[in-house]
């Protein structure tokens, strides 16, 4: 798999495939580091198909090759900063979101998009326990779905995405805390209600709607205000967190007028 | 059989059991210099460390009850599991100190304060620091019934660690759970079984 280069990748050093492919939250394979790594390997990705619908023009069943055919790949390196306070550089393949939203057609009065992680407990082992209320949902706002950086990814480094990190296709907005960024997704619906996405749910007061990385807004539990990059070694240290997760030109006029500490 | 099982043990030199002790901490620093830690060894090296602390403190809080349910004399071990709970404990604060947080100092003083996990297990290793530094003869001697009284906090700093540990977590974890059932199922062993039990120990073994 190649994708052209992008103007909106980082000059950082990205992480390794290994690093990539062995730290991963990934819940549906249980809530170990390395449980995605060892289970990942039994979901059948192939054949698969994302279904779209809700208010938009062409709903309908989609592949993955219809979604983010080979000639529309693009690379993009961007940061990834979890909100368990550790990051990584991650070099995914993918196509931007809005491309895809574009060819179903939005229609006027959608404002939000909600998507859906597959729910297939065989499959999944960690579905078959409480941990999570499955499937996953996460959403984002239109504005937000819409933007260049948003894209649907569905390789890592020259690599058909490995299974572990959401295959065969997955969303990845880089100014939000990583669990936004949803897995294996079958479903994406455009509406005008606000989704109810899965941690914000579990946990409303620790996980809000928005989830931009924010150094400023502490998790209640923690402190967002460093972050520790995987890879940097025993004694790498921790490095400050950028508001927007260092995509601040891009995306803040998105937010402009909003108290983010308040739709964090 | 107790008292066979008791003779056997009093052969056990205490060194041995501190040997013993000092094997999982063998194991971590040959991991961590093979690179059989994984992708994250900050984190792999702080969680085992205090992974191994926490057995240790149920190990020595098991040696009571152990006595008074089945005669099971391990009171001579005593000291040097807590001073291997400790030792491990100082581990994992120092791997928490320099690696995790980078002698970030100002922002763990406002993290200690505003984090309930921190706090946890802050109050826990400031109850184990005191324990540990009261552990020599010299001191219980000195101390008396006070020292009886000090070292009963090893009651309150065990649930402490096992809440450290759930804190930290971002969903409800099983694992700390089952600690936490361990260590309460041991304090009420300890209630249930209080004078008699101990006075008939005390006749038959000591």
């Amino acid at each position: 798999l190649t994708g052209r280069p992008s103007q909106l990748s980082t000059d950082e050093k990205p992480n390794t495939l290994e690093q990539i492919t062995n730290y991963n939250n990934f819940y549906e394979f249980g809530t170990g580091k390395e449980d995605p790594a060892r289970h990942a390997g039994a979901l059948t990705t192939d054949p698969w198909s994302v279904e779209i619908g809700g208010m938009v023009d062409r709903p309908g069943q989609y592949g993955v090759e219809d979604l983010a055919p080979d000639n529309a790949l693009e690379q993009r390196i961007y940061r990834l900063r979890c909100v368990e306070g550790w990051s990584m550089v991650i070099p995914w393949i993918g196509v931007t979101l809005a491309s895809v939203l574009d060819r179903v057609g939005v229609q006027s009065g959608a404002k939000y998009v909600e998507f859906r992680t597959l729910l297939r407990p065989e499959e999944m082992h960690g579905q078959r326990y409480p941990l999570l209320t499955w499937p996953y949902i996460e959403g984002l706002r239109l504005d937000e779905a819409t933007h260049p950086l948003t894209i649907l990814a569905t390789g890592l480094y020259d690599e058909v995405l490995p299974n572990q990190n959401g295959a065969p296709i997955r969303l990845v907005v880089p100014w939000k805390y990583g669990f936004k960024s949803i897995k294996s997704i079958v479903r994406i619906i455009l509406t005008d209600q606000q989704p109810a996405s899965t941690w914000q749910r579990m946990q409303p007061r620790e996980y809000g709607f928005y989830a931009n990385v924010n150094p400023q807004v502490d998790h209640p539990r923690w402190s967002q205000a460093t972050e520790r990059r995987i890879g940097a070694g025993l004694f790498g240290g921790r490095q400050e967190t950028l508001m927007f997760n260092g995509y601040g030109d891009q995306v803040a006029q998105l937010y402009a007028g909003m108290d983010l500490a308040k739709d964090y | 059989m107790a008292a066979w099982l008791n003779r056997w043990l009093r052969r056990i030199p205490v060194w041995l059991v501190w040997l013993l002790g000092l094997i999982p901490l063998a194991l971590l620093i040959a991991d961590t210099l093979t690179g059989g830690l994984g992708v994250e060894p900050v984190r792999d090296i702080e969680h085992r460390l205090g992974r191994t602390a926490l057995y240790f403190l149920v190990a020595s809080l098991a040696v009571t009850p152990l006595l008074r349910l089945t005669r099971v004399n391990l009171i001579r071990y005593r000291r040097a599991l807590g001073l291997l709970c400790f030792t491990y404990a100082v581990l994992h604060l120092l791997a928490w100190v320099s690696m995790d947080m980078a002698f970030l100092w100002a922002q763990m003083s406002r993290d200690l304060i505003k984090r309930p996990y921190l706090f946890f297990g802050m109050a826990g290793f400031a109850i184990l620091l005191a324990l540990a530094v009261t552990s020599n003869n010299r001191a219980i001697r000195y101390m008396g019934m006070g020292w009886r009284r000090l070292h009963q906090l090893i009651y309150v700093a065990a649930p402490l660690v096992v809440l450290h540990w759930i804190w930290a977590l971002k969903t409800f974890p099983v694992i700390p759970a089952i600690w936490m059932g361990v260590i309460l199922g041991l304090l009420l062993v300890r209630l249930a079984t209080r004078r008699p039990v101990m006075k008939k120990a005390n006749e038959r073994i000591v």
